[in-house]
């Protein structure tokens, strides 16, 4: 967004805080070159180190995560769920349960988050950029729609506990509550994704619209929501990408179950996340003097590193497509 | 265009939902072995919650218990046996499993639930503790170290601090216990574990063990863990250290053997179940069908193990609904009989409830009124 | 896309060109957009209200009850409320700072790497992995935390505690495992810092290209240059990225939960365990066990969490905003 003004002699507003260059500092002796030769180079290899040291732990995690989780990673793990998993027993299909109840509880309750909190979101936005301008109202929803970004995930949680023991009864756990909990740490990202979108379409595009005699509602949702739209559909599952993953909130809110539940609304539900820390919980199963072969002893922590992948697998396909989708239906800049 | 985006979303929905039908299956259900269900099996759905410490037994009866029981749903939260209670005494849940008895106020408060009559609790889980350490040369040769009650009691009050002290030396003089400094490893979570444990060190090493009971462990001694899966993993990842676990969790780690009387006791199910026959039942506690274990920790009887932790089932005498009494009293009736304690036993390595104190339990449960 | 359809309650109207009366529509959606704009003050005061609401026992309720629990909770260590959840906000804004601290100056170099250094086609893939770093979940971090770092990184706190255990900070010896302040705070850096360097990263990036060529003009080398034009530049945008992450780092709940041996001390010994707790990660903790007034504590400490984010991040935004002006 920054424009330099072609002749040079303006900056953007921004750039007032710019110092004055102070030109003694550019005296050319050759011990004082050198020097500064120097300095160049070691913060060079600074700035380059910094780099390799954030790489060493995401390659750790990953690598660590792929070979760990790729052992137990099979279709039979995908497709069953944790019901009649006895101990470090195999189970009648040759498995040691799965991950199916906690994909299915993952889905349902982010497409629940979803649901809230995109409308709400985009609407929040079409709210301070088409209609508040830059009243009083506007600074502070969009102030507050900042801070909020910064809720703990872990206080997000309790809110919806406490609001659904407040409103529909204690100890009320279900996969919809984790919907309200997740909710609340999305729509600030989707707020603040429309809002850039919006800011980009260029006011050209409104006013030709309206010109026409368009009514406003329909020059938003015609065509400035719609030029906005790849902007939006990225920016929510970014934010989608984002809420996916979280644990704690989920922990309070929905419960954990080890069959399926389809239901939204009723019962508690298992999501991977929640699955991965409770196998990590359990760290080790009984496998009895007169067991099986087949009987393993680690195989909770399999499971978790196991979980653990396809969580991230999903959370890095969900970033891919997010990107694409930003990339190749970006509204064309002229 | 924008019917046709209306339309492929709705398609998408159609897509999700189709899917989530089909996938109310992926129960681990064997195919060969279709159970039969008979004019006497319990249907229903049926929701329990509580004590963490169970879950895996829990999921094991869940897996026995609908071998006959194939149209009963049974669900067990294991959150926590605090949250398991006041869900139980919403009558929002069956059963709750709690690491501890009820306290006179809540007998009073499930009245409620109970149409006029009081909650009851049964033991029905038995886990013996082990005291886990980890010890190059010793605890990965497959032996076991020797101790007292007052030598544990100092090594988790942090008075003995170094595995090659006298106190241990004497008692183990057939290991070479090597200069390393101890690490004692506690849970760090409010757990029904530590307040059996120091239920132990309190009743045989009151000299050494100078704290009030608790559920969460009192000194500022070692390092905590969350979560008897944090202990065992931390100890797992150190040399030197020592800690406290249910027996399910330790597999082939070094464990402590507990002087009982004149001998040293290694940890196993039977011992601890020898412990619970030697213990009484406490009298003391109000209402009725009651079934709480005092549990003798100074026992003397050769071959037990007396640091054990008792797990209870509360539920209610009289059920509003006819179909929940039913499958309470069935299902009560399977886990404290032979096929759900050797059920779970299998599964997490826990103790069979004694017969001397699985008649009074047997009794409790038949009180449980049926139409 | 479900708002693109939600407003067309008129279903006559399907194309731009078809003359329709859209008043009343139009009076309804600017009342939709209004009512989502004010849900937003409204869920903020309900967060702060239903908090409220469950953690009132402690005000308004027994306080003997509150004691007692408390004590429960501690072993004994605390008996009221502010007496438990002081330690507690301690260690969560020390384990937070020194996040922030490790996290800095790594996430300056990678942004300055990305947007002054790497060739222009790498940057794009840079700027991935660093997202990509933000995009694992807390719970991974945690469980490999756990599993993987705590183990491998004992020698080397060994090693510091043994040259630098001078320095009240490192005094040793050091915990084994290490489960410690120090090995926390290094994972939550790791957490932290994409969110720093995608922020510093765009600032760095609008630069305006004239100060920066003007610099070069004069002279300077690339890291003058930088020095001069670019860090100046980003000042109040690092300030703000900083703060955000320093609003993430006290609210991250799993990683904390299952690496760190917790405790309740006024304590600066980073490599020694059982010395400090987070809010976040002691209510995920007690959580399960607790009941009733138990509830209410930990919602309490949740309370107290939640303005301390909240005023960090209107910290940090008003810092933005002002250096905006």
């Amino acid at each position: 967004m920054t424009q330099t003004n072609p002749t040079g002699t303006a900056h953007t507003p921004t750039a007032d805080a710019a110092p004055v260059i102070d030109f003694d500092k550019f005296k050319p002796t050759r011990s004082y070159t050198a020097a500064r030769k120097r300095k160049d180079i070691a913060m060079r290899a600074l700035i380059i180190l910094a780099f390799i040291v954030a790489l060493i732990p995401l390659i750790s995690v990953l690598w660590t995560t792929l070979v760990r989780g790729f052992r137990r990673l099979n279709w039979d793990f995908l497709g069953h769920n944790m019901t009649n998993v006895i101990g470090g027993n195999p189970t009648p299909s040759g498995g040691y349960g799965g991950i199916l109840h906690a994909i299915i509880g993952t889905l349902e309750i982010t497409l629940g988050a979803m649901l809230i909190s995109i409308p709400i979101g985009v609407m929040c936005a079409v709210y301070l950029i088409e209609y508040a301008g830059g009243s009083k109202l506007a600074r502070t929803i969009h102030l507050l729609v900042d801070v909020m970004s910064g809720i703990p995930s872990i206080v997000a949680g309790l809110f919806a506990y406490s609001m659904f023991a407040i409103l529909v009864g204690p100890g009320t756990l279900n996969g919809f509550e984790g919907s309200v909990a997740l909710s609340l740490l999305m729509i600030p990202t989707v707020v603040k994704t429309t809002e850039e979108m919006l800011k980009i379409v260029p006011n050209d595009l409104r006013e030709a619209s309206l010109a026409l005699g368009v009514t406003k509602q329909r020059t938003i949702t015609k065509v400035v929501l719609r030029t906005a739209l790849s902007g939006i559909v990225s920016g929510s599952i970014l934010a989608i990408a984002r809420v996916i993953g979280e644990t704690a909130p989920l922990l309070i809110t929905a419960g954990y179950i080890v069959s399926t539940n389809a239901n939204l609304f009723g019962g508690e539900m298992t999501t991977l996340p929640v699955y991965v820390y409770q196998e990590y919980s359990k760290y080790r199963a009984n496998c009895p003097a007169d067991a099986a072969s087949g009987c393993v002893t680690t195989i909770p922590m399999e499971r978790a590193w196991s979980a653990a992948l396809v969580l991230i697998v999903i959370v890095l396909v969900l970033n891919l497509i997010g990107r694409i989708v930003a990339k190749v239906f970006a509204p064309k800049k002229k | 265009m924008h019917t046709n985006l209306a339309r492929r979303a709705f398609a998408a929905l159609c897509g999700v939902a189709l899917a989530v039908a089909a996938a109310a299956c992926g129960d681990n259900t064997d195919p060969s072995d279709r159970p039969v269900s008979n004019a006497s099996s319990i249907s229903g759905s049926f929701a329990g919650a509580g004590a963490s410490s169970q879950q895996t037994a829990v999921e094991a009866w869940i897996a026995g218990y609908q071998k006959t029981n194939p149209d009963a749903k049974i669900s067990y939260n294991p959150s926590g046996s605090g949250a398991g209670v006041v869900t139980f005494l919403t009558g929002a849940t069956v059963w709750a499993g709690s690491d501890k008895p009820l306290d006179s106020a809540q007998v009073e408060e499930s009245k409620q639930v109970c149409s006029g009559s009081t909650a009851f609790d049964v033991p029905v889980y038995i886990s013996p503790i082990a005291i886990v350490f980890n010890l190059r040369g010793v605890s990965d040769a497959g032996k076991h170290i020797n101790m007292d009650a007052a030598t544990i009691a100092k090594v988790f009050n942090g008075k003995i601090t170094r595995w090659n002290d006298p106190t241990l030396a004497k008692q183990n003089p057939d290991l070479d216990l090597p200069d390393l400094p101890i690490t004692v490893v506690h849970r760090s979570d409010k757990s029904g574990t530590t307040l059996n444990l120091l239920e132990y060190l309190k009743a045989t090493a009151g000299k050494d063990w100078p704290y009030q009971l608790s559920e969460n462990w009192p000194n500022d001694v070692g390092q905590g863990a969350k979560g008897t899966s944090g202990v065992i993993s931390t100890i797992d990842q150190a040399n030197g250290t020592i800690g406290y676990a249910d027996l399910s969790q330790v597999g082939d780690m070094g464990t402590v053997a507990v002087k009982v009387g004149d001998e040293y006791t290694e940890i196993s199910a039977d011992a601890a179940s020898k412990a619970v026959a030697d213990s009484k039942l406490d009298e003391s506690v109000p209402g009725a069908n009651r079934v709480v274990l005092d549990i003798n920790h100074a026992t003397t009887e050769p071959g037990a193990y007396p640091i054990v932790l008792v797990s209870y089932d509360i539920a209610c005498p009289i059920y509003r609904d006819e179909n929940t009494a039913r499958f309470a009293k069935s299902w009560l009736g399977y886990i404290t009989g032979k096929a759900g304690q050797d059920q779970a036993k299998n599964a997490t390595g826990s103790a069979p409830l004694p017969e001397n104190i699985a008649q009074y339990v047997r009794a409790s449960i038949d009180a449980i009124e049926v139409k | 896309m479900s708002t693109a359809s939600k407003p067309s309650a008129s279903p006559a109207a399907s194309s731009l060109t078809q003359p329709v009366n859209g008043q009343k529509a139009d009076r309804v959606f600017r009342g939709v957009a209004y009512a989502c704009g004010i849900l937003i003050l409204v869920t903020l005061a309900a967060v702060a209200l239903f908090l409220l609401f469950r953690a009132w026992p402690l005000i308004g309720g027994d306080q003997q009850a509150n004691s007692a629990v408390i004590e429960n909770f501690t072993g004994g260590k605390a008996k009221s409320f502010w007496g438990y959840v002081g330690p507690l906000l301690f260690g969560t804004v020390l384990v937070a700072a020194l996040a922030l601290v490790l996290a800095f100056f790594v996430s300056i170099g990678i942004a300055l790497f990305i947007s002054h250094y790497a060739p222009k086609r790498l940057a794009a893939v840079l700027s991935y992995i660093v997202d990509i770093l933000a995009a694992i979940p807390s719970v991974i971090y945690g469980l490999w935390g756990g599993l993987v770092l705590v183990p491998a990184i004992y020698p080397f706190w060994n090693w510091i505690a043994e040259y630098l255990g001078w320095i009240p900070l490192f005094a040793g010896p050091a915990a084994n495992p290490p489960r410690t302040v120090a090995t926390v705070a290094l994972v939550l850096a790791i957490m932290i810092l994409p969110i720093i360097t995608s922020i510093a990263r765009d600032i760095f990036l609008q630069t305006p290209k004239l100060l920066e060529e003007a610099a070069l003009g004069l002279g300077a080398t690339k890291w003058e240059m930088i020095k001069l034009s670019v860090l100046p530049f980003g000042k109040s945008g690092v300030i703000s990225a900083s703060m955000l992450g320093l609003g993430r780092a006290l609210g991250e709940t799993m990683a904390v939960l299952m690496i760190l041996s917790p405790g309740l001390k006024y304590s600066f010994k980073l490599l020694q365990a059982s010395q400090n707790q987070t809010i976040a990660a002691n209510i995920a903790a007690q959580y399960p066990e607790a009941d009733g007034i138990g509830v209410s504590v930990l919602i309490g400490t949740g309370l107290v969490l939640f303005v301390i984010t909240f005023l960090v991040n209107l910290l940090a935004r008003r810092i933005t905003e002002k250096a905006g002006k």
